[in-house]
Parts: structure tokens; sequence; C-alpha cells
């Protein structure tokens, strides 16, 4: 390599692995070693597993982790169920101006703020909100009914936020597919389901599973949807660590807490990728 | 004997345009059809039709004697290689080729022996593992053909398959489908903007402008007998020229062209009169070139030139000539033989042509 | 099925009613929260008490608009200024992460590659604490060793710069990134050619080529700083950006305050999109 190669080389390497290192790398180390430190004195420390044994031998703390984890994918199945069909009908049943409006459409309220989306779900389906008030005036229900506050409420905030994610996705890789090869999947004799089994979701495939995988973290380490729909009982995993690092103000504890939600997100991402044989590059790059 | 496919007075209309304006046509079984035409010109609407991608604004279709207009496409006795192939790349060779047996519920011992089969057939046997971006663009059009001949269709429609190849293969290609259509025995509907893929493999052919068919014709009625002008400049090289007709005889005519030159052609039974605008067309390898006037003597239309340049190409090697009156240009095909191999720009050179090759019809208002 | 596969009527009728549901789905929250901003009520809910535009240029007790609101505009204005100042790094990090990955082969550079991804698999509260755990061990260092207190190692809003910034500059490098792939190597080649040295010859014909997709990055960039939630909350000090300050608000109980800044939000960044989407159908 010619020596101006190389300095070209060095500067450019230089953000990108001071970036990685010191924000990224180091930091989570770091975590890491905290989360191995056991408090046994005042400013006295000793390494050990005290805190994953916490995490382990408190049932809430499992159960909340748990809870978690199934109902994030939850949310990624609901969420690919109910954006499967829209971004097919944007990515191949719509052509030319009216393709784009739509999917434009689709992307408008996540320019907003996730604050913004939460407190719109808030005002429609609190006990004084908008779908109670109509529900009455249809006469369906008797009373004001309360709909905030429970784990459907947490699923609707959930899906409705990752939205996004998953119809982007889906339309990029949808429209990458020809025309002509869906007809050729009805002219050699398919029907509409071989042909979506055989064909259409299997060329998919890359955007489902990034798509899932972006759901899937985002619903995991969400905070603002669950404490605003869920109320005080959400329990959700990222609400322990906020609780333990800001009010409690035990780091010890609550960075076992982050590993611990680190390592799940880590295990379902690889996993899902080993599942499909996809790979990062691929799915997110 | 009942055609394999049979179009009566189809139609297709997009709003305000008609894309096919009552096309008729029948293909006999086992035949090789195509269709030939400029981009636009409306042919991949009535292949689209056909297989069942489009509905016919009016009009009919029928295979095998039957109707097919409420058939879904899946459902139809007609298959399609795609202009891109439309190869699935989520699956190997063998599941591509096996795809359409799967759907009609065949056991998989059954397609598994088929599927061979049919590998052996196009000449690539053992690839059936392979992945679709693993095989040359030769391979990929003969494993479209398989998927499609498995199914045992009446009719296989290929839609400009060969337009991604280049031009070697392409040639290549040309033959080789013509022998598996022999081979498999299926009438072949081809659709196509390539004249030579046209006229090299095809039993018969239509010509198609705006819609409407020129004429269906074998590939020689269309080259030595065009019906129509279009089919004329449209099929092969031809020197063209526009004059107004000065006299009428049988079937012979003379006409003044725009440039002044007097000309000779037939009419081949087509009506003109004198006072008419008309166009004569005259192939290059239809005219005679000498280097003694002399020699020309049997031809009814003569004139004398210089060659102005030379277009080597090999066997299809050609001069133009540049007329010492001045009345414009000709292309002339250079015989093979030798003689004129020392012709060189400047020469002085004769050419002839009986007024028998000069094909001509009554100019269209442009 | 597409358009050309002939579909049973109702199955086409069906299909285009689930997505018209599926866009009024997506529009409800957001249709309530601006309607509710214009509500003469001290609630955003039902009854409608009638029309007012008092919540945005109100000036008195009960009901103080967003304009005179000094908490409120504080906050956008400290948004604003994280958002600048992460987009601007992260575009300018993205782009140096672009050249590297896309003109230089090196060895270990896919592994890199794969490491520049993992800030987006990486849920935002983790890097959030992961740079709080680090920051303050280096503080407490510093403090330890020299007696140096470096406020910026503390909770605030260099903290949250950092926080956005370490995910955002992912965002940044495959945007830029997907351009300079798409960019005809021999046009720099041509400039060369013609007489430019190398460095001319990117400042010339590939930065122009790349503008739009910094561009593009810059208001992404942007507008994920501005509506960055997790990230900031481990780390955020006493000065709260928008979301913070608009959460903790909305924590103590709701008033159309909140909506008429949410409204203006939704004009804002929607104008900011439209922005950059005429400018990137320009070029």
């Amino acid at each position: 390599m010619r020596a101006e190669a190389k300095l070209g080389l060095a500067l450019l390497l230089t953000p990108l692995l001071m970036w990685l290192s010191l924000l990224i790398f180091i930091p989570h180390v770091d975590v890491f070693l905290v989360s191995l430190r056991e408090r046994v004195g005042v400013g006295q420390y000793q390494i050990s597993f005290a805190n994953y044994l916490t995490f382990f031998q408190e049932p809430l703390y499992l159960w909340t982790f748990l809870r978690t984890a199934v109902m994030s994918s939850l949310a990624t199945l609901m969420t690919l169920i109910i954006a499967f069909p829209v971004s097919y009908y944007i990515a191949k049943m719509i052509k030319g101006r009216a393709q784009s409006a739509l999917f434009l459409l689709c992307l408008v309220p996540f320019w907003v703020s996730e604050l913004v989306r939460t407190f719109g779900w808030m005002i429609l389906l609190r006990e004084t909100g908008v779908i109670s008030n109509v529900l009455q005036y249809l006469g369906l229900v008797d009373g004001p009914v309360e709909m905030l506050y429970n784990d459907g409420a947490i699923m609707i905030g959930l899906v409705y936020t990752s939205m996004l994610f998953m119809v982007v996705p889906l339309v990029t890789t949808l429209e990458s597919l020809p025309d002509e090869v869906i007809e050729a999947g009805y002219d050699l004799g398919g029907n509409g389901v071989s042909v979506l089994r055989e064909i259409i979701i299997p060329h998919a495939m890359p955007g489902i599973v990034s798509g899932c995988i972006v759901v899937f973290m985002l619903s995991l380490g969400n905070y603002l949807t669950p404490t605003m729909l869920g109320g005080k009982e959400s329990l959700w995993f990222t609400e322990l660590i906020y609780s333990q690092f800001i009010v409690r103000f035990n780091w010890e504890l609550g960075a076992a807490f982050g590993f611990m939600l680190l390592i799940l997100s880590s295990a379902i991402v690889w996993g899902m990728l080993k599942l499909t044989g996809q790979s990062l590059e691929k799915t997110m790059g | 004997m009942t055609a394999d496919l049979e179009c009566i007075d189809l139609e297709k209309r997009f709003g305000d345009t008609v894309a096919v304006d009552r096309v008729s046509f029948s293909v006999p079984q086992g035949s090789f059809f195509s269709i030939l035409g400029p981009s636009g010109c409306g042919k991949t609407t009535i292949m689209r039709m056909i297989a069942g991608f489009l509905d016919p604004s009016d009009g009919d279709i029928l295979i095998k004697g039957k109707s097919v207009l409420d058939v879904a496409p899946n459902k139809r006795p007609v298959n399609m290689v795609f202009q891109h192939l439309a190869l699935f790349p989520m699956m190997n060779i063998a599941d591509n080729i096996g795809y359409g047996l799967r759907r009609t519920g065949m056991g998989k011992a059954d397609i598994n022996r088929k599927v061979d089969e049919a590998l052996d057939r196009i000449g690539l046997p053992g690839i059936g593992q392979r992945k679709v971006d693993e095989l040359s663009g030769g391979q990929k059009q003969r494993v479209a053909i398989a998927r499609c001949m498995v199914l045992e269709p009446d009719v296989l429609l290929l839609d400009e398959p060969l337009g991604a190849l280049d031009l070697k293969l392409r040639e290549r290609m040309k033959v080789e489908l013509k022998a598996l259509q022999s081979a498999f025995d299926t009438t072949f509907v081809y659709i196509t903007h390539d004249q030579s893929e046209a006229l090299v493999m095809s039993d018969n052919i239509a010509v198609m402008n705006e819609g409407r068919f020129e004429q269906v014709g074998t590939a020689r009625d269309l080259y030595y007998r065009p019906d129509t002008a279009f089919v004329a400049g449209f099929v092969g090289d031809s020197n063209r020229w526009r004059g107004r007709v000065t006299k009428l005889d049988g079937q012979d005519l003379e006409l003044l062209s725009d440039t002044g030159m007097p000309l000779r052609g037939a009419i081949q039974g087509r009506t003109l009169n004198v006072g008419d605008m008309a166009d004569v067309f005259v192939r290059p390898e239809a005219i005679k070139i000498a280097h003694v006037k002399g020699e020309l003597s049997q031809f009814d239309n003569q004139l004398s030139g210089t060659v102005t340049s030379l277009l080597f190409n090999g066997a299809a090697s050609r001069v133009i000539i540049a007329s010492d009156t001045g009345h414009g240009e000709v292309e002339v095909n250079l015989p093979q033989s030798g003689e004129f191999a020392d012709l060189v720009k400047g020469s002085e050179v004769h050419i002839g042509w009986g007024s028998d090759q000069g094909n001509c019809f009554a100019a269209e208002a442009s | 099925m597409i358009p050309s596969i002939p579909q049973p009527r109702f199955l086409t009728a069906a299909y285009t009613a689930y997505v018209t549901l599926f866009f009024v789905f997506l529009a409800l929250p957001l249709v309530v929260v601006a309607v509710f901003a214009f509500n003469d009520s001290q609630f955003p809910s039902l009854p409608w008490e009638g029309f007012t535009w008092n919540w945005f240029f109100g000036s008195e007790r009960p009901m103080i608009g967003v304009f005179h609101e000094r908490g409120i505009l504080g906050a956008i204005g400290t948004s604003v200024l994280v958002a600048v100042v992460v987009s601007a790094m992260s575009v300018f990090v993205g782009m140096t992460n672009a050249f590297l990955f896309n003109r230089y082969k090196f060895r270990g550079q896919s592994v890199l590659y794969v490491f520049m991804l993992l800030p987006l698999v990486i849920p935002g509260i983790v890097l959030g604490i992961s740079i709080l755990v680090f920051s303050s061990r280096v503080a407490n260092g510093l403090w330890d060793g020299f007696e140096i207190d470096v406020e910026a190692l503390r909770p605030g809003l260099w903290l949250v710069i950092l926080g956005q910034f370490s995910f955002i500059t992912t965002i940044a490098t495959l945007v830029i990134g997907a351009r300079l792939q798409k960019f005809d190597r021999t046009l720099e080649e041509a400039a060369l050619n013609l007489g430019a040295g190398k460095l001319t010859a990117i400042r010339t014909v590939t930065l122009p080529y790349l503008a739009p997709a910094m561009i593009g990055a810059f208001v992404v960039a942007f507008l994920m700083s501005f509506e960055n939630f997790n990230t900031t909350l481990m780390l955020v000090g006493s000065d709260a950006p928008l979301t913070i300050a608009m959460f903790d608000r909305l924590k103590e109980g709701s008033t159309p305050l909140l909506n008429a800044v949410s409204l203006l939000l939704m004009i804002g960044s929607s104008c900011l999109a439209l922005v950059m989407i005429a400018f990137q159908r320009k070029s």
C-alpha cells in the first residue's frame, strides 16, 4: 500500500474506532464489570455474581424479564401480520404516484415523537377518552370504560409505534420482486396461497427478518409506551433498569439488569438470523 | 383438425387507445408462430391476453377449440417463458422445474423423475441442485422452457426471451429453440421485435404494427412478397424511393422519383393509378453490379455511378453507389465471387435490376 | 395477487377496506392530538368545550399557550441545540465511515462493519446506561487522580449528545454509504484524467454527488435526535430536551398545552421531511 493510501486509511479509521471503542465497546464492558461488583461496605466492593443471583432469585425480576420478552415477541408478530398485507398493497398492487403517496402516508406518523403518538393513544383509550365516549354515545356500553393501563393498551402502543420499521423493509423487498415472477407462479398453475408461500414470502424474507429484528429491539427496549399506556403495574423490564439507576441508585443491580437485556436481545437477534439463514450485514446494511 | 390456438377479432383498448385492433389468427398444432413488430405495437398485449393476465375488450381466444376467456391464468393450458425468464431465485433448478408439477398434486417420486427427464431433454442433466444465479444465460433459457414443458401445455408462449442474451449466444439459441420446439412437438407462439429471430425460427410469422396484423405468412412470403409498405420496410433491408406513377402497363409500372430518377417496378396485384404517389422497395441483393454496362442489358432499371462507401461486413458486404445523374444513392450487395474485391471509393460501376424486384405500394400520406 | 391476476371482486374490495382501515389506525392518534389542541378546556378529552387558540397564544392562567410557556420554549431550544450538534457529528463520522468501507479493503473490515451495525441492535436504554456508567467512572477517576472535575462527563447535555450520537452515526453511515455505493467511480477517474488532484476530484465530483444523501442523513439524524427518548432519559441532567420535559409534565397530568406542542412538532417535522423529499426529488 502506498504511503498516501495508508494515511487516508488511518485518517478514516480514527473516527470509526474512537466512536466504536469509546462509546460502544468500552462502556459495555464497563457495564459488565460494574454488574459484577458487590457492595460489601461503604465504598468497598468485591467481584461476585451476587447481582445476577438477585436477578434469578427474585421472582418479580425474572417474571418481568420473561414477560417483557414474550410480549415483545407477540408485538413483533402482530406488527408483521398487520404490516405485511399493507406493505404488499403498497409495493405490488398500486403504481406510480399513488404508490409513493401511500408510502409517504405510512411514514408521516413517525416523523413526530413517540411521545406524541403515545399521548394520542392515551387520549383515545382513557376512561374519559374518545373511544369510551363514542361507545357510550352508540349505546354499546352503559358507563365510561377504562381501556388504558392494561396489556392490551401496551400492545396497541407497541405495534403502532414500531409499524414504520416493519413497513419500510417489507415494501423495499417486496418492490424488488418483479411482477413477472409472480405471474410465472400463476402461469405454472399456482394459486394465491402457493404463490404467497413459495415465492412471495421466501423473497421477502430479508425484509421480514430485518423488520422483525428492529421491531423486537424497539419493543424490548421501550420505556415510554409501557409506562404511559400500561400504568404503574405494567412491569416492563426497562422500568426496572430505570428505577435501579435513577430512583434507587443501585447501579450494580441496574447494570446486571441492563446486561441481561443486552444478552436477551442479542440472543434473539442472533437466533432469528440463524433460523432464517440471513446475516446482519444483509438485513441491516 | 382444430388449431391449437385461435384468436378471433381480438381487441384490447386502454381508455381511448386501441392497443390491439381486431386481430384474428390461428396456429396449427405443433407449429412455430411468431408475432414480429416494433416495440409498442401491441404484441405483448396479445400475449398477455392469451396467458390470461389481461382481459380482452372484445373477441375470443380459443385453445384446442375451446374458449378460455373464463379460465384463470393458473388454469389455462398455456405456459409462458417470460421476457426476463422469471426463474424463481428462491428455489434451486429442480424446484423451479418441479414447481408446476407440485401444483398439480403429483407425488414426489414422479416429480423427481419428470424433472430429471426434463433436464436430460434440455441437455443439462444433473444440475438440479444448483441455484438459479449459478447458471449461464443460455442455461437459464433452457431451464425456463423446461419448467413450462414438464406441464405439457397446449401452447407455449415466449415473450422475447432472447433479448437479454449477447449476440453470439442469441444466434446459437435461435437454432436451439427451433430444435427444442420440434423435439417437444408443441405449439410455440413467439413474440419479438428482432426480425432475424422470427425469420430463422418460425413456420409462420405475423407482422404487427399499431395494433393490427399487417401480414401473416412464411418468412419467404414476408421477405419476397410483402403485402404492405410497412412489411417491406420492416422485414429485411431495402432501398426505398418515393415518387409519382407516370405509366401503368399491366403489373408493371413506371414512376419518377422525387429526386428525378425514372424507375420501373411491379404492383403485384395491388391497385395504383397514374398520378398516385407510390413507394418502391428494392432489396440490395436484388441489384446486380457490373463493370461493363453491357452485362446488365436484361434489366429494365439501369444506372451508372461511383462508389461512395464500402461497407465491409464479410458475406453481407455492401457498397453505396451515387448515381452519375445526381438522383441519389443506392445500396447494393457485393457478390461473393471476388470479382469486385478491387472496388475502391470512386470506382465507376454500373448497376441494374428487374422491374419485378421493385415492390410498389401506394404511399401513405405522411 | 397483483392487478394482472384476476381476483374475485369481494376479495379485492376486502383488501382495499383493510388497507383503508390501516391508514385510519395510523391517523387516529395524531388526529385526536391535533384536534384537542383547540379544545377550550383544561383537559384534552371530551366533552368538546368550544374552539380556542389559547393553548397556543394564551398568556393568562389557567390557559398559558405554548408561545408564553418558558419551560416548553426552553426545552425546544435545548432539543434543537442537541439535535444540530448530534446531526453534524454523525453526518461527519458517517461520511468518513462510508468512504472507509467503500474505498478501502483491509483486514478485519467485515468484522468492523458488523461492529458498526451493532448500535442498531442494542436497546437504547442499555446504550444510555453504559455511557452513563463509563463516563462517571472516567469522571471519578479524573477527580480521584487529578482533582479535575469535568462537568461534561456528568449527566447533562454533553452526555445526551454522546449517547444519541453513538447510534445515530450508524444510520448516517448507512444512508451515505448507500449513495456512495451507487457512485460511478469512473467519474472520479475522469476528473483525475482531466487534471484534478485526488482530493480535488473528491471535492468537486464525489461530494456534490453525495450532497443529497448528506442532507438526507442530516434531516433523519435531526428527527431521530429530536424525538429520542430512551437513551436521553438515562443521560439527562438539569436542562431537559423537549421529549423529556413533556414526559415529566404528562406524568403530572395532561393539559391541551401538550396537544398544542405536539401539533407544532407534527407541523415542524412534516415540513422538514417535505423539504428533504423535495430536495431529493430535484437532484
